[in-house]
């Protein structure tokens, strides 16, 4: 059994080591929002949050993961600033890669609050999006950081 | 469209091909009753197929088209509460079952595809809205037995000239049983108070939250995980196979063999994917394991100097062009695309000998379900297809040999048990059925005072259609519609026209891919026009209006983009500008593209101005996202999408070697809406036909290089190259 600590809660999962956890959240704690892609970290798809950092989940095995805060997109507050900009933009389409999108934008505004196109092109270019968001993705990342620094979620 | 086809309910018309339609089958427009009605959820009263009111004042509309981003379950919603003034903010959604009252008009089946939604539906869903209002204003007149015209309907509400009212909610179970109206009104354009508005979509908190249903999420108890060893070469088939060692693997519970390839069920994918890995296959590579890309295009490059059946014909093509002041003669090539949806191809089945339930995001609810129940002896009604949403579909998810879908059925009667059939990334980008790879023959032939006098287009490749139920009324003399659309309707007024078509024999599947024969006539027409229009030494843009005198809605998205883009004004040193235009699906699009080139011959597209005309619509920001949506689509094909076969085999397989845009690619996209009064054109696909030829010829301003070939190749366009 491996343990594991996941948007706050303690679980318990007996799976081969080597299982990578974005298939341990998905299968064996029903965790789906987190999602499939590329399964070889080129896509972005599968992001979640490991100790405050955006990670790619099919990346990194359930045994690597064990003892670490993991975030996925379920954890993320309703209320957070990314989440609310998403809505706001309407920047969601056929929706596949859009909690990747954001767990990796929410990790961005966390270490830069306020970032510039470049900054937002450079954190965000290993999430791909085939419906071709992207200029609402930019949209939405600054209208979080602008909500955020009225004194909202940081 | 209402011209063509009037209203009728429970009539059925059927005609071969309607103008601008695409993939247009039938026309059959259903009525608003379902044939096997199911009960509604408890507190909830059905008022007919697509609504249903609970005691709550809670709507929930039954939409029949799939949700795969094109933002349906919020635009045909839109359509229902404009008629049934209920609260917006009250709305929810549910994917239809499968039965003929769901069927789209278009195709005579359930199914979602050349961008018909919402012109499609417009009329019948505005009456099951208004049909829906009127017996809740009859079921409020009588509960206080006035006459009905003393009554409105308003936000959810009842409301009597007195001033008084009942909530929906309150009126349900009693409107449930109202006689249904006929002849119904649906409202007059200028009481509108939801069409024409931007507002947001429904689905946006359920796909932000991580909680949309997608078909790889499903999720039921004793769910075996599949995967299938596919043959290595498109026709092969498994000649002798050891699933010792498969079996052997921690978690692996079944191996079968199925008419795809050997299947893997196991707990969970990683499982599935290791007993995959060991499993020893025999293949018989079949008759296709020798085709190679540069084979094909050779091929394809002699037929195209031969003549080919001839779509279309005006005047004397040959002796304008023969006889013409200049000729003017270029090849295009064009490869095989994979739709490379994000979410890979999945289908879950449960069945038994009494029935069967399937989970799959489909674009096409009545074919699949048939298939399927012919692949478990099952009755069509006995199979319950339930649509989640779909992580892409581009035209995949609505496969003709329904491909996902039968195999899972395979794989469920082999097994046993429920499962779930998923296709790795790699798996998805090798499956086929993908775009056409196409090569085009254009000759051009200029009069003494450079006009355009002669036009010859020739088009080699595979036909999409050939074998499909959609062969009957769309393949015709030889001529597949969907080969040369956006080709033999050239707009431009040409007084000598000749377009022929060489159809391909080749063991590569294709299908319909994203704005279909458009996504690469429109490549090659607008690029060769804006040679001719260099070598007459005329304006790109100017050169086009001209011979667009008499097609004002081409001639006004044109304008419209070329002046919003500042056409005549001078770009920074090193960029160029490019323009083009082209109609499909009903809607009128030009963009204007503005881009630069680097010494490696790096393309970079700064900033597209798109303006489209569709008509009357309903969602003008969904049309925005869709514009956005469809430039970067057709940007990563015209950049980086190729698929290439060596020894028969995909050699693509993942994101990394089949790259798409990435967000600091993604241009400066600015969009605009024509207002007018039209009939209603699609947006879904679209956007997708202009980018790359207005970056095409953006390139060629840029760099004086013709690209003739997609992808865009840098090494040809670094300085002094030139192209072939």
């Amino acid at each position: 059994m491996i343990a594991l600590v996941v948007n706050g809660k303690r679980h318990a999962v007996d799976v081969a080591p080597d299982t990578p956890l974005l298939w341990v959240l998905r299968d064996n704690l029903g965790l789906t929002g987190t999602k499939y892609g590329c399964g070889e970290g080129v896509c972005g798809a599968c992001t979640v949050h490991i100790d405050g950092r955006a990670e790619r989940s099919c990346q990194i095995s359930v045994k690597d993961a064990h003892g670490k805060r993991i975030t996925t997109i379920e954890g993320l507050a309703k209320g957070h600033p990314v989440k609310k900009a998403w809505l706001a933009e309407d920047v969601s389409q056929c929706g596949w890669c859009q909690p990747g999108q954001i767990m990796q934008a929410a990790a961005l505004l966390r270490e830069k609050p306020a970032p510039s196109n470049a900054d937002i092109d450079s954190a965000m270019e290993g999430n791909l999006c085939r419906c071709g968001t992207y200029q609402r993705i930019r949209a939405a990342i600054h209208m979080a950081a602008r909500e955020a620094g009225k004194g909202g979620v940081r | 469209m209402s011209d063509i086809v009037k209203f009728n309910r429970r009539d059925f018309l059927k005609t071969g091909a309607l103008a601008g339609g695409g993939l247009i089958l039938a026309l059959c427009f259903p009525g608003l009753e379902s044939a096997g009605a199911a009960r509604p959820p408890r507190g909830q009263f059905k008022l007919n197929a697509f609504i249903r009111v609970g005691h709550d004042g809670s709507v929930t509309f039954i939409v029949n088209h799939s949700e795969m981003g094109q933002g349906v379950y919020t635009s045909l919603p839109m359509i229902l509460a404009e008629e049934l003034e209920c609260d917006w903010r009250k709305v929810m959604v549910e994917a239809a079952p499968v039965d003929p009252v769901y069927n789209n008009p278009a195709f005579g089946m359930q199914g979602t595809g050349g961008s018909t939604s919402v012109r499609m539906e417009w009329q019948i869903l505005a009456k099951a809205g208004a049909t829906a209002r009127e017996m809740l204003i009859a079921a409020a007149a009588k509960e206080w037995k006035v006459t009905p015209t003393t009554c409105r309907a308003e936000n959810g509400r009842v409301i009597h000239d007195s001033g008084k009212s009942l909530d929906y909610g309150k009126l349900a179970g009693r409107a449930a049983r109202m006689p249904v109206p006929k002849d119904v009104q649906p409202k007059s354009p200028d009481k509108y108070r939801l069409i024409g508005k931007p507002l947001h979509r429904l689905d946006g908190p359920a796909k932000a939250g991580g909680k949309a249903e997608f078909g790889l999420d499903v999720k039921l108890p004793g769910l075996l995980t599949v995967v299938i060893a596919h043959p290595p070469v498109f026709g092969g088939k498994v000649k002798s196979f050891n699933a010792d060692k498969a079996r052997a693997v921690p978690g692996v519970k079944e191996v079968v063999q199925v008419p795809a390839g050997v299947a893997v069920a196991a707990n969970g994918f990683p499982a599935a994917r290791r007993g995959r890995a060991a499993l020893e296959i025999v293949w018989d590579e079949g008759e296709w394991a020798r085709l190679n890309t540069p084979d094909i295009i050779k091929e394809y490059a002699r037929m195209a100097e031969t003549p080919g059946i001839i779509a279309r014909k005006e005047g004397n093509p040959d002796k304008a062009y023969y006889g013409a002041e200049r000729r003017i003669m270029a090849e295009y090539c064009v490869p095989y695309l994979a739709h490379a949806t994000m979410e890979p191809l999945n289908c879950t089945v449960n069945s038994d000998k009494n029935g069967c339930d399937i989970w799959t995001g489909t674009q096409s609810q009545t074919s699949d379900r048939n298939a399927a129940a012919r692949v478990l002896g099952l009755k069509p009604e006995q199979v319950r297809l339930h649509t989640t949403f779909l992580g892409g579909g581009f035209g995949r998810r609505a496969n003709p040999a329904n491909d996902f879908v039968s195999t899972a059925a395979q794989v469920a009667k082999a097994v046993g048990k429920p499962v779930k059939v998923v296709w790795s990334r790699e798996d998805d980008m090798k499956a086929g059925f993908f775009r056409p790879l196409w090569y085009s023959r254009l000759m051009a032939g200029l009069d003494k005072n450079s006009n355009l006098a002669a036009w010859w287009h020739t088009i080699v490749g595979q036909s999409i259609l050939a074998g499909t139920p959609f062969a009957a009324s769309m393949v015709k003399n030889g001529i597949d519609e969907t080969s040369v659309e956006g080709a033999q309707d050239i707009p431009y007024a040409i007084p000598n026209i000749l377009v022929d078509l060489h159809t391909t024999q080749m063991g590569v599947p294709v299908q319909w891919w994203r704005s279909v024969g458009h996504s690469h006539n429109a490549f090659v027409v607008e690029s060769f026009l804006d040679e001719v229009a260099h070598e007459a030494g005329k304006d790109p843009f100017e050169f086009r209006r001209a011979l667009l005198a008499d097609k004002p809605r081409h001639r006004g998205v044109l304008e419209l983009a070329a002046a919003k883009a500042g056409w005549s004004r001078p770009l920074a040193a090193g960029q160029g500008r490019g323009i083009a235009v082209h109609e499909s699906y009903g809607s009128f699009v030009a963009n204007v593209a503005e881009v630069s080139v680097d010494a490696k011959g790096k393309v970079r597209v700064h900033r597209v101005v798109c303006a489209i005309d569709c008509g009357r619509h309903v969602n003008p920001d969904i049309i925005r996202a869709q514009m956005e949506s469809g430039i970067a689509f057709g940007l990563t094909a015209a950049l980086y999408g190729e698929i290439t076969l060596k020894n028969g085999r995909v050699e693509q397989g993942n994101y990394d070697d089949y790259p798409l845009l990435r967000i600091s690619e993604m241009p400066r996209v600015e969009v605009h809406v024509a207002q007018n009064n039209e009939h209603s054109g699609g947006v879904g696909e679209p956007g997708v036909p202009c980018i790359a030829p207005a970056v095409a010829n953006a390139v060629f301003a840029a760099t004086g290089v013709r690209v003739r070939r997609l992808p865009i190749r840098g090494r040809e366009l670094q300085k002094g190259s030139g192209i072939a």
